[in-house]
């Protein structure tokens, strides 16, 4: 199969400037798959589907009752980044997650952003995620986000923006983690001739990190993953990363608050963890503080962590800071803490509780793109261009009743990468998630991150609850030499 | 280790051995089958017994025909000990406890899984012998690759003494139901039916070649011995726990003749019982009361292991 018909349709493409011309660091890719046998690419397509299922690389869907699992659609024609290029997205995200952090810290503690009058505090205080039990909270080093998966989107002007922040339990890099483990079994030859950076690190950046969380004064931090259980969506990712990290996964049931600290229940007794890496809302965690009909969650946890007995991370809390209304005033947050302007815009925001956003975006419905702030995963969400009529009026009167809760952007041109449909490459829309990981000293970016394709032809919900797949994303080495994939690469900066 | 982990692959193991079971005792008696008329061929209904699940059987089938019998032990979704739901259960298990297993292990378990649930939407009639075999031998592979991927610590020992205890129990059920509806056909000693009959239940063991090694021609009396009191062969109910109770012993640092928990001493007991009876004492106490006996006790090892490892009631907890 070749790229000889590919039409782009007008689209910016990851891979081609225009049809049939390569952009610079995929040539060398394209060339490789037009010079494949015929139908040899749907083979190698088919076999890393097969070893997706037989190594159980699934999700769950909850709606489906006879399949519970399936596995995470994945095309094996990666997504290339030039270097240069993710060299700003790398700098404008450490700057974007150090601002956000400091905003955290200072709204559960001095506010002196709300008291300098730069965001009104009704904001964020009416905000899904903010949680009045942390007021007062200092995690060690005043790192409260610690983990995050950013939002990226190419528009049509061929520019990155964030599209949304995800500050709670980001998911997907597990997913670049074996989407990256398949190419390199399926593709061996493309991917030995191109110069990718390595992104099997992670888990050990992580531990790394997470072990550095740990309250002062212990030597050997004992860390373990929290999952809500094997029916929880993410699952998958939750055992992934405690297996690749060598810790414990634990559910809320193996934990237990025994003389103030945090212990697990083991076959000879109470052990200790000192740092929790939690994938579960902050509403289950601790019932004495937070949803009291919690089955989830260990009492007396917050306590614990309050008094620095035990490390959280993501700390709770987090979520004020992705509440899509507090993100139409990141710019502002990141030129407030860090006197800097943003390096990655933001996707221009709308935002209904402001009288005059809200007439316009009343009167625009059909351009526009609205969202709910408190949903995710690509619910509550009105497409204007592709909405029916019905559609606009029944958001129309939503937004009308409750205007605080709806922000809209305009329609953005998405761009597109190449994907293998039965006998030949169409053009669908994408994003980008990179993961970030802030440490005591460091903030270290996973070179790529998980590139999430619509399959749909023309959607540009790319959610795998949505029917989303996703790709590998190759960022390539500056000096296109050959780097191996083990290689660690040290963070300058910061 | 984590009780839930540890428990989690306790029954993994017990849930694998119990499908690889159910399938040799489907294959073994679809053959017998075969090879005798059809009047002596009602076999079925006993190898329904044998599982202890009869009363669930009649009322989803009523009267066991070859069909429905094993429509019920290999597929059926409804009885919680046919072969498609061990599996299930034993993957489910494993998909909990994935982390902490080896992904060799993982990977083995699912393929499994996956090849049958690909059976499980065929007819059962169509299902070929090569089922059967492909079952048991995922599992050999799965216990294979446990052993040589798998630290032999605490976790492995658990596994371990899952199967043992799920083994001796399976073996005390073929034992103990078979041996009643085969006496009678000891009056006519030498008929070719009666050693092909004997043969079949110690094919459900995969006792058969081991047997004869062991003790030559077919005899009942020796036939139980060998099941019951076999040092060596892997499937004996002795040999069972013998390997039990060197996990057992492992797990909680207990001297062999000592005890540190009520699990311990129960296996303790029972397995002093079987190294030091003999088929006289057996036979004399009634083989029927002596294997229900040890299913009893079994049992009883299984809820003393889970109250006092798994029990999330346990350890002070406040």
């Amino acid at each position: 199969m070749r790229f000889d018909g590919y039409d782009s349709e007008g689209f910016y493409d990851e891979l081609f400037t225009a049809d049939g011309v390569a952009r610079p660091g995929a040539d060398l890719l394209i060339e490789r798959i037009n010079s494949l046998p015929e139908s040899e690419l749907q083979r190698r397509q088919i076999a890393a589907e097969k070893a997706l299922l037989n190594l159980g690389i699934t999700f769950n869907v909850y709606s489906n009752e006879a399949q519970t699992e399936k596995i995470f659609p994945f095309d094996i024609v990666p997504r290339i980044i030039q270097a240069q290029e993710w060299q700003v997205l790398e700098k404008g995200l450490q700057q974007r997650i150090r601002a956000l952090n400091a905003f955290i810290n200072d709204v559960y503690n001095e506010q002196k952003i709300i008291k300098d009058g730069i965001i009104p505090a009704e904001l964020v205080f009416s905000a899904d995620g903010y949680r009045k039990p942390c007021i007062g909270l200092k995690p060690p080093h005043g790192v409260w986000c610690h983990i995050t998966g950013t939002d990226l989107v190419r528009n049509g002007d061929g520019q990155f923006y964030v599209l949304e922040d995800n500050l709670r339990c980001p998911s997907g890099v597990s997913y670049v983690l074996e989407n990256r483990l398949i190419m390199k079994r399926t593709f061996p030859m493309v991917f030995d001739a191109c110069s990718v950076q390595p992104v099997t690190d992670y888990p050990s950046r992580l531990l790394d990190m997470l072990q550095e969380m740990a309250p002062s004064g212990v030597r050997s931090p004992v860390v373990a993953v929290w999952t809500p259980g094997i029916y929880n969506s993410a699952y998958f990712e939750h055992s992934f990363l405690a297996q690749q990290m060598g810790v414990q996964l634990v559910e809320g049931n193996d934990l237990v608050v025994h003389n103030g600290e945090v212990m697990m229940r083991t076959t000879t007794g109470l052990e200790r963890v000192d740092v929790i890496y939690r994938r579960i809302d902050d509403d289950f965690m601790d019932p004495k503080v937070f949803r009291a009909d919690s089955m989830l969650g260990v009492p007396g946890l917050m306590e614990a962590y309050s008094k620095g007995r035990v490390a959280l991370a993501n700390a709770p809390g987090t979520g004020v800071a992705d509440d899509k209304a507090v993100y139409a005033y990141v710019p502002e947050i990141i030129r407030y803490y860090l006197q800097e302007d943003a390096i990655i815009n933001n996707v221009p925001t709308y935002a209904c509780w402001r009288p005059d956003d809200c007439n316009y975006v009343l009167e625009n419905l059909d351009k526009l793109v609205v969202k709910a702030v408190n949903e995710s995963g690509g619910y509550g969400m009105l497409i204007g261009p592709h909405a029916s009529a019905a559609e606009r009026e029944e958001f129309s009167r939503r937004i009308k009743s409750n205007p605080r809760t709806y922000i809209a952007q305009p329609t953005l041109a998405l761009s597109r990468v190449p994907v293998l449909t039965d006998d030949h490459f169409e053009g669908r829309h994408v994003d980008l998630r990179p993961y970030i990981l802030y440490g005591k000293e460091n903030i270290y970016v996973l070179p790529g991150g998980l590139t999430r394709v619509a399959l749909k032809k023309g959607s540009l919900v790319v959610n795998s609850s949505q029917g989303g797949g996703s790709k590998d994303t190759w960022v390539l080495n500056e000096t296109g030499e050959q780097s191996p994939e083990s290689s660690f690469q040290m963070q300058e900066d910061i | 280790m984590l009780s839930r982990v540890a428990n989690s692959i306790y029954w993994l193991n017990r849930y694998i051995e119990r499908a690889e079971n159910v399938a040799r005792f489907i294959d073994a008696n679809y053959h017998m089958t075969l090879d005798i008329p059809e009047s002596a061929s009602n076999q079925w209904q006993p190898l329904i017994n044998t599982t202890g699940d009869h009363e669930l059987f009649a009322e989803l089938h009523g009267h066991a025909t070859r069909e429905n019998a094993i429509e019920f032990l290999a597929f059926e979704r409804d009885n919680p000990n046919s072969i498609y739901s061990c599996v299930r259960s034993a993957r489910e298990n494993a998909r909990s406890i994935r982390e902490y297993i080896s992904s060799e292990m993982w990977e083995q378990l699912n393929t499994f899984y996956l090849m049958m649930n690909a059976a499980a939407s065929e007819s059962a009639m169509h299902i070929p012998h090569h089922f059967f075999v492909d079952i048991m031998t995922s599992s050999h592979a799965f216990i294979g690759i446990t052993d040589s991927t798998m630290n032999h610590g605490e976790g492995w020992h658990f596994g371990r003494l899952g199967r043992m205890l799920e083994r001796a129990d399976k073996t005390s059920r073929i034992l103990d139901v078979k041996y009643y509806i085969l006496l009678p056909s000891v009056d006519y000693v030498g008929s070719p039916y009666d050693n092909i009959l004997w043969a079949a239940l110690l094919r459900s063991a995969s006792a058969f070649e081991m047997y004869r090694k062991r003790h030559g021609r077919i005899d009942p009396k020796k036939i139980a011995e060998f099941l019951l009191l076999d040092r060596n062969f892997p499937r004996a109910i002795h040999y069972c726990l013998a390997t039990a109770m060197i996990s057992l012993n492992l797990i909680t640092g207990s001297q062999r003749g000592t005890y540190a928990n009520r699990a311990e001493q129960s296996m303790g007991r029972l397995l002093s019982q079987f190294e030091y009876s003999s088929m006289k004492e057996i036979f004399d106490f009634g083989l029927h009361e002596y294997l229900d006996d040890t299913q009893t006790r079994l049992n009883d090892i299984g809820d003393e292991i889970h109250d006092i490892f798994f029990s999330p009631k346990m350890a002070g907890a406040s």
